[in-house]
């Protein structure tokens, strides 16, 4: 009898190994005189237990984890094949506890399907959101996404539908749906197993906009430091295409749609919409001054969707589950739910998707199982490089977006990023203004000169060079970046330096020798 | 020695290829960055002589051109080495010790981010955020991915990819 036994194929799955793993399971089959059917899979977003094997028996998969190459003999002579019981030996992933307690809507089938098998991607609920917006028309579906409450989810959480409402009243002629899969925040990593581990679902929510709002073309502006997502994206939209789900007659409804895919050139800037706009049009990434908007005037000049992955990824659970299914979901103005990435310095690093309103405390203790180190966590960065960093007494605040704004923090794109007490934060807040100069485009003034002049003076703070006047000068600095800068670079990167400041008030008080 | 030594002038083949790939993407729309990408992957980098050849058959001007190349940092102006090493310098990857890895391939290869080694094998590149952040601090050795990489990890990879012995 075949077993069918499934190994990520997900860049984080293979960078700790689940291609030799893979290689050596088949290897040791074949010593054995097993017939196994290697699958290969998304993450289930798992990752201390990556590489993860599981095996199918009966109605079950029994995962192993973490399954080393050298791991792998071992396995399979104490009957692994067979799931019989091991030190290594998890029982199904779905009643892991972690696992289990988590509400996976956007992520229902990454580490489930065969992301390149278009037939497991239907059997598994695809292209039903599609079929229900091509039933219920343009109007209908703009208004089901407004009614669903979703936002944004790449950071700025713009609620969807009032976009895509702007987009549909204006002017008829060339509209676009564009993509943004510059997922360039350090801690998150929601959009890449997205289109690894189900590259459909983003064809199909790219295809819904194209359809709510009249677009006959869609760009996917993906991140060159994704070569995996890349190559599985792409071959993706080939099969897609294929079958007849992009074309010149999306699923026989006469509606054209098409995606496109351009490649990134490593700038964090481009994430910023403006600036990815700039850059599909073959410019230096500088932001555009708004108004007009990009819905109004976008890509090519014309009325343009501009939403994340996991956006985009979820519209097709709006449609096919109905807005108020999904509303139902999360709390106040934070509705449905969201993919949080734990990351960093802890014991159990990951994706977990749940409905909004989970405080950071229970991320980082009840799913990351504290730090990796062993260390207390002393700080935490939620959002990205332009996030704020919260102390342990704000560890009880829930990850949604109205009350982090309350406490001067920001959601972003959902990753939190752990540190333990070595960390050093006037070496952090340092590093947030080098990073802004580094990745600065230039344009205007308070972020590019002010990110330059705030790393000087953070730096001279650690050299114990005038520290009081450095330390009014970086909040001086803050300050004019905050109010004047054109885009979220300059205007959010004090969030980390000021929350530094703030919270770890002792880090900025010693002198030479530090 | 680093990549700051001058490339060597590109051959007529080489200008032939670059007009080629530029014939090709010239039909779509703001095809530059496109082009751009073609001419690093069939050469290694986007040599000097290719800047005046791209604007003239788009119809833009050196500096626009120029001006894109030198915006992104993926795009290179020399030749990189045999491999190309990118460690991650971002929040989460020195949450979990990614600057004393840093610092372990500086001076294990002898050279800083952007540079190449004497023998061409390694080029070391900083890159901020590879999306690997829950096994930290990662790496990538031109398209293969690597987590939780400790300096031992690191000089297994580094003898693996053909880098010599340095103090």
């Amino acid at each position: 009898m075949t077993v069918t036994v499934w190994i990520s194929r997900d860049a984080g799955a293979l960078a700790l190994g689940a291609e030799a793993t893979a290689q050596a399971l088949v290897a040791a089959a074949r010593k054995a005189g097993s017939d196994i059917k290697l699958r290969r899979n998304g993450s289930r977003g798992l990752y201390w237990l990556e590489p993860l094997v599981e095996v199918e028996c009966a109605a079950d998969r029994i995962a192993y984890g973490p399954v080393t190459a050298q791991d792998v003999p071992g396995l399979v002579e104490k009957g692994m094949l067979r799931g019989e019981p091991h030190p290594l030996r998890i029982g199904p992933i779905e009643k892991h506890p972690w696992f289990a307690s988590q509400q996976r809507l956007t992520f229902a089938r990454v580490g489930r399907i065969d992301p390149l098998d278009l037939d497991d991607f239907i059997a598994h609920g695809g292209f039903q959101g599609l079929r229900r917006a091509l039933e219920i028309g343009s109007l209908a579906t703009v208004n089901e996404v407004v009614e669903s409450g979703l936002r944004g989810r790449g950071g700025a959480a713009f609620p969807t539908g009032i976009k895509w409402q702007t987009v549909l009243k204006q002017p008829a002629g060339q509209r676009y749906i564009t993509c943004n899969a510059d997922e360039g925040d350090s801690g998150t990593f929601s959009d890449r197993m997205l289109m690894e581990g189900d590259p459909f679902s983003v064809i199909e929510g790219m295809t819904i906009a194209g359809v709510a709002v009249g677009a006959t073309r869609g760009y996917i502006y993906l991140r060159v430091e994704y070569p995996h997502a890349y190559q599985v994206m792409s071959t993706a939209i080939g099969a897609a295409r294929k079958a007849g789900y992009l074309g010149a007659d999306v699923c026989g409804s006469k509606l054209a749609f098409d995606i496109e895919i351009r490649l990134g050139a490593g700038a964090y800037i481009c994430g910023e919409e403006t600036s990815m706009l700039e850059s599909l049009e073959g410019r230096r990434g500088e932001i555009r001054v708004r108004p007009p908007l990009p819905a109004e005037k976008g890509l090519f000049g014309a009325p343009t969707v501009v939403n994340n992955v996991v956006t985009l990824a979820t519209v097709p659970v709006v449609l096919a589950a109905g807005a108020a299914a999904y509303r139902d979901f999360g709390q106040a103005k934070s509705r449905g739910t969201l993919p949080l990435q734990l990351a960093g310095n802890v014991l159990r690093g990951g994706l977990v998707e749940r409905a909004f309103g989970l405080t950071v405390r229970e991320l980082l203790y009840d799913y990351g199982g504290g730090s990796a180190s062993g260390r207390p966590i002393r700080a935490v960065q939620i959002g990205g490089p332009l996030g704020a960093y919260l102390p342990e007494s704000q560890f009880d605040t829930p990850l949604e977006y109205e009350a982090l704004s309350a406490i001067g923090a920001m959601l972003g794109h959902g990753g939190v990023v752990a540190f333990d007490d070595t960390v050093d934060m006037l070496e952090m807040a340092r590093y947030a203004m080098e990073f802004c100069a580094h990745e600065s485009c230039g344009k205007c003034t308070p972020c590019r000169i002010g990110s330059v002049r705030g790393a000087e003076a953070l730096g001279n703070i650690a050299r114990g060079i005038n520290p009081e006047g450095n330390f009014s000068l970086v909040e001086e600095l803050c300050d004019t970046m905050l109010q004047a800068s054109l885009c979220g670079l300059g205007g959010m990167a004090p969030f980390p330096v000021l929350s530094a400041m703030k919270h770890f008030r002792e880090d900025f008080r010693q002198g030479p020798g530090r | 020695m680093t990549s700051a030594a001058a490339p060597k002038p590109i051959s007529q083949a080489q200008k032939d290829e670059v007009l080629a790939i530029v014939a090709r993407h010239k039909q779509e729309p703001g095809p530059l960055i496109e082009i751009l990408h073609d001419v690093q992957r069939s050469m290694g980098y986007v040599p000097a002589e290719a800047v005046p050849l791209i604007a003239g058959a788009l119809n833009l001007s050196r500096a626009e051109v120029h001006g894109v190349v030198t915006f992104y940092h993926h795009f290179r102006s020399a030749p990189h080495g045999q491999k190309v090493l990118r460690l991650c310098r971002a929040e989460a990857c020195q949450s979990m010790n990614g600057r004393a890895l840093e610092l372990h391939a500086k001076q294990r290869l002898g050279i800083g981010f952007g540079e190449t080694t004497a023998d061409g094998a390694i080029t070391l590149e900083a890159v901020y955020c590879l999306g690997l952040c829950a096994c930290s601090p990662a790496a990538m050795i031109d398209e293969e991915v690597h987590g939780r990489v400790t300096p031992e990890h690191l000089d297994e990879l580094l003898k693996r990819a053909g880098a010599g012995a340095k103090p």
